[in-house]
Formats: C-alpha cells, structure tokens, sequence
C-alpha cells in the first residue's frame, strides 16, 4: 500500500472515531455520578444537533450552539426531575429500562416536533469542499474542530471531577451515595447537576458533528450503541480511555475497510468489543479493582 | 394437590377456544390473524420472562434468537434443488422423504426440504449458538451485560442486513407451507384461520407447560435463589452458571421456534424482525408484565403485540412503547399486575365468586 | 387466575372494538387502503407518500369524487417491518374490504404481500422500486416508481458519451441500495463498463472517507453511488475533501433538491437520471406531463409547506393510475384491473404509462432524463 493511501485510511479512521470519542465521553458524565449508564446520551447529541441547526436560521452559530447547548441542558434537567428522582430504589436492571424508554420516547417527539428529514449545520470553517492537504493525504478542518472539542471537554473534565467541590461531590455519589449523603451532600442535586452536564456537552458534540455526519430525528440510537461500545472499551467512567478508545475504534475500522467488505464492518468493531469484554471487562484503562467495587 | 398447578393452563385453553367461538360468532375471524402472530410473539416473550424473571439476565438481543430459527427455515425452503437432484445430499434427502415438492404460482418445478427437517435445523443452530455464546456472556453483570447482549444481537442483524442468502435489506419471501400434525398447514392463507390459531396456541400451552414444570422443579428453586442471591445459591450447592446458561438456552430455543412457524404462517421475514427495537419491544413487555410472572408478561404480550399489529397506536408505535417502559419503571416495577389496586381488584372477584 | 386472564383479554377486546371501532363506510363511496412506512427508517419514503395520498383524496372528493363516488382513504403505517405490512394487508382486505392496496413503500414488505394480494384478487400497486415486483408478472399487482434497470441505462449511456469506462460502485444496505447494485454490476458488460470496486456500506454511515479511499486507489475515472438519504449528501462532501476530481453520479433517488442543499458546494455537478417532477419549469410547453408535473408541485407545496420529491410522486401516481380505472371501468375490481392492464399513453409524475399484460410497470428508459445540479438547482444535463 502506498504510504499517501495508508496515511489517508488513518486520518478517515481519525475522522469516524473523533465522532466515537466525543459520543463515548458523555456516557461517563452521569456514570461518574450516579454508576448508571443513560441509554438515552445518543439522543442529547441529536437533540443538540436539531435545535442548533434550528436556531441557526435565525442566529450567528455561535449563537445558536449555545441555545441548543441550553435547550438540551434543560431537557437533561427534566428528564432527572419528572422520572429519574421519582424512582424508589431502583436496580441497575430498572435503570437500563427506564433510559432506553427515554431514548425511545425522545426520538419519537423529535420526529413528531421536526419530521424525517435530514439536515445539517454548516462546517464551522471553510465549506463542504474545504480540506487540509497533510503529506497527500486530506482531512477536513471539521474532524480538527471535533477532536479539539472533544481535548477541551476532557481536560475541562478532569479539572472538574478533581478540584472544583462539585466535581468532587459528585464523584463521591458515584463511589457511595449513603456515605455521601451522610457527608452532607445533596445527592439528588448533584445527579440533577450531571444530568445537566452530560446534555450539555452531548449538545456540543451533536452541534460539531453535524456538519459530518448530518443530523436526522434517529441518528442518536447508532451513535449511542457506538459510543456506549467505545466508553466500555477505554474503561467505564474513563474520559480519556474513551477518546483512546474512540479513535483506535475508528481507525481500525478504517483500516479494515481497505482489505474487508465493508458489508460487516459494524459486525466486525462489535465482535472486536465482544472479546475484550469477555477477556477484560474494565476495558483498556479501566482498573479491574475498582469496577468490581462497583455495585452493579 | 399435583394438578393444581396445571389449572391455569386448562384455563388457558379454555379462554383460547372461548374466544375463537367468541369472535366467528359475532363474524369477526380475521381478528384471529392478529391474535396468531401475537401468539407467536407470546412464545418469544416469555422466554425471555423466564431469562429476565427468573434467572435475572437482562437481554436486549433476543429478537436475533428470532431471527435465526426464523431466516434458517426461510433459507433453507426456499432453496430449490429441483435442477440438483443429482448431487448425493439432494438425492438422499430426496429418498428418505425429507424433501416436499410442488409447483411455485407461476407453475415452476420446485423441490425444497421439509420443513420439519429445517425446524430441526433452526433449533440445532439455535442451541449451538446460545451456548456458544452463553458461556462468556453470563459471566458479564449489569452494563456489561446488556451491552453484549446488545452487541450479540447487532452482529446477528449486520449479519442478516449483509447476506445475500438472506435477502440482505429485503429479506426472504414466498417461504411455503409448513405442514403440521394430521395435515394441518401453517401458511398465510386467510381460509386456513382458524386451524391456524390453534395451532399457533398449542404450541403457547406446550411452551408454557414446558416453563411451568420448570419452574416448579429443583432448577425452578435454584432459579428463584439465584436471582434473590447469587452467593447464597451457590453456598446451597447450585450449579449457578450451569442452571444459568440452561435458561439461556431453553429462552433462545423459544424464540427461535416461534421465529420458525411465524416464518411459515406469514410467508416470509425480514431484516426488522432481528432489530434493536424488536428485541427493545421485548424487554418492554417482560417489564409490563413483571418480570418474574409468567402469566402476566403472556397476558401483555398479547395485548400489546395484538394491538400494535392492528395498527391502533398508527404512527405512535414505538412512542408507545418508550411511554410504556418509562410509566411502568416509575409506577409499577413490579409490572402491572402487582399494583395494589389491581390485587384489591382480584381479591373482590375471588370473594364475589 | 382464570378470571384475571378472562377479564384483561375480554376487556382488552371490548376496548378494541369500542374505541377503533372502523367506521362504516359511507353508502356510495369506495374505499382504498395503503399501507405506506410513514415512520420508521423508510420514512423518507412512506411520509411524502402518505402527504401525497391525503392531498390527492381530497382534491378529488371535493370536486365531486370519481364518477360521483367519494373515495375514502385508509392509511396504515407499517414502519417498514414485514410482520406489519402482512398485518395491515390482510385486515384491509378482508375488514376493511378496500377496492385496492396503495404501497407498501419498500420492495421488501411489497414481496411479503405480493401473494396475499393475488390470492385475495385485490389490486396492489407498489410505490417500489425492485423489478422483482413486477417480474414475474402478477395478474393483480402494479408498480410506479420507474425500473432501476433503466436508470442504470441511462447512466451507462451518458458514461459512454463521456467516453468513461472504468467506474468504482458504492450502494447502501437498503433495498434501494441492493436492487442498484445488483442491475449496475449486471448491465456493465453491455456498455462496457469495467467494475473496479463495489462497495456496501450502512444507510447510517456517518463518513465515507476510508471506503472512497479504496476507490479512489483503484484509478476510476467516475463513481456511482446507488443510496438514499443522507448518505447521498456524505459521499459528494468526501469526494470533494479527498480531493477526487472524477464525476459523482447519483441514482434516481436523489430526487429532492433538499438533498442537493446538503451537500452544499459539493453537490454541484452531481449527475443523476429522474423523473422529470425535478424539471418541470424547463420541459417545452408540448411535453404531456409538464401540466400535471406543476400542478402536483405547486399543491404539494401550497398544502405542506416543503418540497416535493419524486418520491411523493410515486404514490401520485399510484393513486391516478387506479382512479382512471375506476373511471373508465365503474367499481368492478376486474374490469377496473383490466382497464388498468390496458392502460396506454396515461401521463405520471414518473413518465408515461403504458401498461400491457407483461408489463405492469408500464415505464421504459424514456421516463428518465438526465439531470445535474447548478448553483444549487437541478437543471437537465446536457452532453
């Protein structure tokens, strides 16, 4: 293979998995918090996609990003205050029903709010036929915008689960909410508080992404099942392991592509997963110890 | 005293043969149609009661079980070896009278193997790869759990979208006739209605005989212990990940044989039949009905699936469903049929009775 | 435990028939059913479609219906799965005892019905596109969307013009996407096309980068890709970021300007065959089917406030096609099926119809023309 063709297959593979990474990434926000995974995070990126594009009719993007930031934002909020809080006790069995439920009921008032169509936000640099030249292969300044997002959501992240009094009271609900209670935080708002988080920076990564992958009332379902694969393989709860996870996923894929039909490629990644879940269960940077900690 | 438990299913039946007098009476059959294909689905539904219920597996995979008893007879019927009977195989399976042949509507020869022979075939497959990949999947709790079940089913459905013996996006159609016990015939045609309804609910009383038994019987204990505590049941001496991967089989074999007849009475399947969502619409129903409650998850699978194949909730279908699966975690994670008004309820017709 | 069991599914059948009872149908008015995926991953299909049947209906019966019969319309979303449309066949035809079955919208759940429809001697005329539909021929089953094998023709042509010869495929895991591939990799030969990748990928891919990559190694001087929504729109942006210079053709299901808009500066100079809805303002004034093309379009628009595609124009069709049987023939479904085989010169939004008794489709290659985008228009394309 020639060297320009192989670097192109990475930076397509770059290109896929940076949309795994900034997926894989919100999962972990309220799994942080609460240890439950929301089968739902796939419809905070298309919610955040739609109403940007939305708004972007009538503001500056900037502008419009930021509504829809806020419009999902509130969204994530009553989604915890109506359902969420409400449940008594509830088994992680319960908790993988109820946000597959939400998923669902999502996608249908999208499609019953907008309709079936397709659409998509404009690149935020240069247009549709813009790319960086890099060595003979190309890459659109999009994948670029993407990945930086998905850096800053990371580092932002990791500041704030380490050293704001938050991101710390939320971590300590994550590990025992009764100790964190007793602790004198309030746990319900600090679940409220990632509820919020995590819509918000799924909206960021539905608004950037669209503009590559086009946004439509069900794309959040194949996203989530991608990202949800991804934030197992870098280590639940892991942000960083998911933007390792992302982009390996994605270049993997793409590599695959140039030998195998691409007919299987979807079965192939989730075979791959498979067997690191049955080998490693706390995935790629996970620790074993502290998964088994976890109450499952 | 032994009997007693087999009471449900006389009423069972009683209440399938009330209701086809009940409906051909009043001039409504082809409300039997609907209720065929929900029997079917009942089948697959509480399979998964028992794996979901009693073991306390989640699976969000079990439409792709479905799947391959459903696309494995759809394939291997439709094959025609007409033009092959010279190959060995062909003219074996030719002499020992595992082979049907006819003409296709538009008056071609065609040979094609039993159906009996490829129901076999579904439930051979069916057990191999429920074992398979039963094995590695039951060690996996919670999350992990439901994502390999997830991803278990997502490969099957790539593999059937992606195959062009399976009609890849359009799926196989003109499957024939399955011909049942004493010449009955499992098929699509609106004439044979009635004999196909109870056909389609013998094999709900059979299946659900079969769970009763189980049950009720020393694997039914460890079961039950094993979803109260796990620790505990091994501690007692019960082969956990032996009685475990056994439900997973008998609940995958379950839906694989009700994919096999749906396959028949409607005359072909497609790809959807092996989506998320169905296997999604699944899990749904287990919860409405209560998990651990074999009659209540039959009852709503029923209605459900019976109301959504009569087209009433029209473009709200799968909105229903997420309502249904939110509503029911929230109110009655017990499943409808443990909310207190509902006992209340039963409890005033037992005393007026 | 009996009563319990009783009572729900008692109850469940009385609330049934209470609250969906099916209204009766009105002395004198004749009942059509479709079954069209109004939701679910054909929507793009069956939503157009089923807008499309509603305006149609009414117009007609405000204006005084057919011979003066009203038509009354029963619309029944399938979603696209096959369990469904056998479902919805059945209880049109023996319930609701429809005149004829409109749709289903995809080629898969129109073969699950394909045989109901025959036993039963009902008319069905699909809004798919597979040639199996039609081939073999079925006495009492139709179809209106143009044959993909004349597509791929017309690509063909307009390739050996440009003196192309060596192509690289890229087709969707739809029905679409297959029945392409299959008449692309077979009519090659014929005009000496050489296939130097074929390629499938998943209608919900996201980027198409790695696999335009593999093409683009093999030195093709044009692409086709066989697809719909909103893949179409990903595959001319990444060719243009590969920097691929070779011409993008497109299939017929390309036809809505919306998808057009998508691609933005990437989707100028897309070639793609259609029917001629696309172009009506620019059809001579003598063109048979520029009237009802701009008709169609103005109400379509009027009434939904969106454009309309070819594929709203299927079930357009779909729907005329009947009510001139009905017109010529009364309300017998024979005499109607007949006249409908009968059919001859009959204008669509697709072409003109033609009907014969092997020939339910009634298309041929001249329902096509070849189209192209500028400045963000489609205009015809001219070589």
């Amino acid at each position: 293979m020639k060297f320009e063709y192989l670097l192109q297959y990475i930076l397509s593979g770059l290109t896929n998995g940076s949309i795994y990474a900034i997926t894989a990434i919100g999962f972990n926000i309220i799994y942080n918090t609460t240890g439950i995974i929301n089968f739902a995070q796939g419809e905070f990126l298309m919610l955040g996609g739609m109403s940007a594009i939305t708004f972007s009719q009538y503001f500056p993007l900037p502008i419009a990003i930021l509504f829809a930031v806020i419009v999902t934002s509130i969204v994530g909020a009553l989604i915890d205050f109506t359902i969420i809080r409400r449940m008594k006790k509830p088994t992680v069995l319960n908790m993988i029903i109820i946000t597959i439920g939400l998923s669902i009921l999502i996608r249908e008032i999208a499609l019953h709010v907008w309709d079936e169509k397709v659409r998509s936000l404009p690149y935020f640099t240069g247009d549709e036929t813009t790319s960086i030249n890099f060595f003979g292969a190309y890459i659109p300044p999009q994948v670029l915008w993407v990945l930086g997002i998905s850096t800053l959501i990371v580092v932002f992240l990791g500041f704030f689960f380490k050293y704001t009094v938050a991101g710390r009271s939320m971590r300590a609900c994550s590990s025992n909410i009764t100790a964190a209670k007793l602790c004198g935080i309030k746990t319900n708002n600090m679940i409220t508080f990632s509820f919020v988080l995590s819509a918000a920076i799924g909206a960021v990564a539905g608004a950037a992404i669209s503009p590559i992958a086009q946004t439509q009332y069900d794309c959040g379902t194949s996203l989530a099942i991608k990202g949800f694969a991804v934030a197992i393989l870098g280590g639940l709860g892991n942000s960083t392991g998911a933007v390792i996870g992302g982009l390996l996923i994605g270049i993997l894929e793409s590599l695959s592509i140039s030998i195998l039909p691409l007919a299987y490629k979807d079965a192939i990644a989730i075979t791959i997963l498979l067997i690191i879940l049955f080998v490693k269960p706390s995935g790629l940077l996970g620790k074993s110890e502290i998964s088994a900690l976890k109450e499952f | 005293m032994k009997l007693k438990k087999y009471y449900p299913i006389f009423g069972l039946i009683l209440a399938v043969i009330f209701i086809q007098l009940l409906v051909s009476g009043i001039g409504m059959q082809f409300y039997l149609t609907q209720l065929t294909m929900s029997a079917y689905y009942g089948i697959v539904i509480i399979g998964l009661s028992i794996l979901m219920g009693y073991a306390g597996q989640i699976s969000i995979g079990h439409a792709a079980f479905f799947a391959i008893g459903g696309y494995t007879t759809a394939a291997l019927t439709t094959m025609n070896f007409a033009a092959l009977t010279d190959v060995p195989i062909v003219n074996f399976l030719i002499k020992t009278g595992l082979t049907i042949s006819g003409m296709d509507p538009y008056g071609k020869k065609i040979i094609y193997i039993s159906p009996w022979l490829s129901l076999f075939i579904a439930v051979i497959i069916t057990i191999f790869i429920a074992a398979l990949i039963g094995v590695p999947i039951l060690k996996l709790k919670g999350h992990y759990l439901a994502m390999a079940t997830l991803g278990f089913g997502i490969i099957i459905y790539r593999i059937v979208l992606g195959t062009s013996i399976f009609g890849e996006a359009d799926g196989i159609s003109d499957v024939p006739t399955f011909k049942f016990l004493f010449n009955f015939k499992i098929n699509s045609d609106p004439a044979l209605r009635v004999e196909n309804y109870y056909i389609a609910w013998l094999i709900v009383v059979i299946s659900i005989f079969i769970l009763t038994n189980l049950i009720n019987s020393r694997v039914g204990r460890a079961l039950r212990s094993l979803h109260g505590n796990e620790e505990a049941a091994n501690s007692m001496g019960v082969n956990i990940s032996r009685t475990k991967l056994l439900v997973f089989i008998l609940s995958a074999v379950l839906a694989s044989v009700a994919g096999v007849f749906m396959t028949h009475f409607n005359g072909g399947i497609g790809p959807a039949e092996s989506g998320v969502m169905r296997s999604v619409r699944y899990v749904a129903i287990v919860a409405v009905g209560g998990m651990a409650n074999l009659w209540g998850t039959l009852i709503m699978g029923i209605i459900l699936n019976y109301l959504s194949l009569r087209g009433y909730f029209g473009s709200y279908d799968d909105a229903v469903f997420g309502i249904i699966l939110i509503v029911i975690m929230l109110f009655a994670p017990d499943g409808i049929f443990k909310l207190k008004y509902c006992n209340n309820f039963i409890k005033l017709i037992k005393k007026t009775s | 435990m009996n009563i319990k069991r009783f009572l729900s599914i008692a109850l469940s059948l009385i609330v049934a028939a209470v609250s969906f009872s099916c209204k009766k149908a009105e002395s004198g008015s004749i009942k059509i059913g479709a079954i069209l995926a109004v939701t679910g991953p054909a929507s793009f299909l069956g939503a157009p479609e089923s807008k499309t049947l509603k305006m149609l209906v009414d117009q007609i019966n405000v204006s005084g219906g057919i011979n003066g019969k009203k038509l009354e319309l029963v619309i029944k979303d399938s979603g696209a799965s096959p369990a469904k449309a056998i479902s919805f066949a059945k209880q049109l035809i023996e319930e609701e005892k429809v005149f004829a079955i409109l749709g289903p919208s995809t080629s898969g759940e129109t073969m699950k019905i394909k045989n109901i429809c025959e036993k039963a001697k009902t008319i069905l005329i699909s809004c798919a596109a597979a040639e199996v539909i039609v081939n073999p021929v079925a006495k009492y089953v139709f179809k209106t969307p143009q044959k993909d094998s004349d597509a791929v023709k017309k690509i063909y042509q307009t390739m050996k013009k440009m003196g192309i010869s060596k192509i690289g495929l890229m087709c969707g895991n739809t029905g679409f996407g297959k029945a392409g591939k299959k008449q692309l990799e077979k009519i090659a030969k014929e005009y000496g096309i050489k296939i130097l990748a074929s390629e499938v990928y998943d209608k919900k891919s996201t980027d198409l980068t790695s696999v335009l990559t593999k093409i683009k190694a093999k030195k093709v001087q044009a692409v086709v890709n066989w697809s719909i929504v909103p893949a179409q729109a990903i595959v001319a942006k990444n060719m243009k970021q590969l920097n691929m210079n070779v011409p993008l053709f497109q299939s017929h299901g390309f036809g809505n300007i919306k998808y057009a808009r998508q691609a933005g500066k990437a989707g100028e100079g897309i070639i793609f065959p259609a029917g001629r809805l696309l172009i009506a303002n620019d059809l001579p004034d003598s063109n048979k089917q520029k009237k009802l093309l701009l008709d169609y379009k103005r109400n379509y628009e009027a009434v939904y406030k969106e454009d309309a595609s070819t594929f709203g124009g299927h079930a357009y069709d779909a729907l005329t096609i009947l009510v001139e049987g009905i017109r010529r023939a009364g309300t017998d479904k024979e005499k109607v099926r007949d006249a409908i085989e009968n059919l001859k010169n009959f204008p669509g939004t697709g072409g003109i119809f033609n009907f014969s008794p092997t020939d339910h489709n009634g298309l041929d290659i001249n329902a096509f023309t070849m189209m192209t985008v500028k400045n963000g228009k489609f205009v015809p394309y001219k070589k």
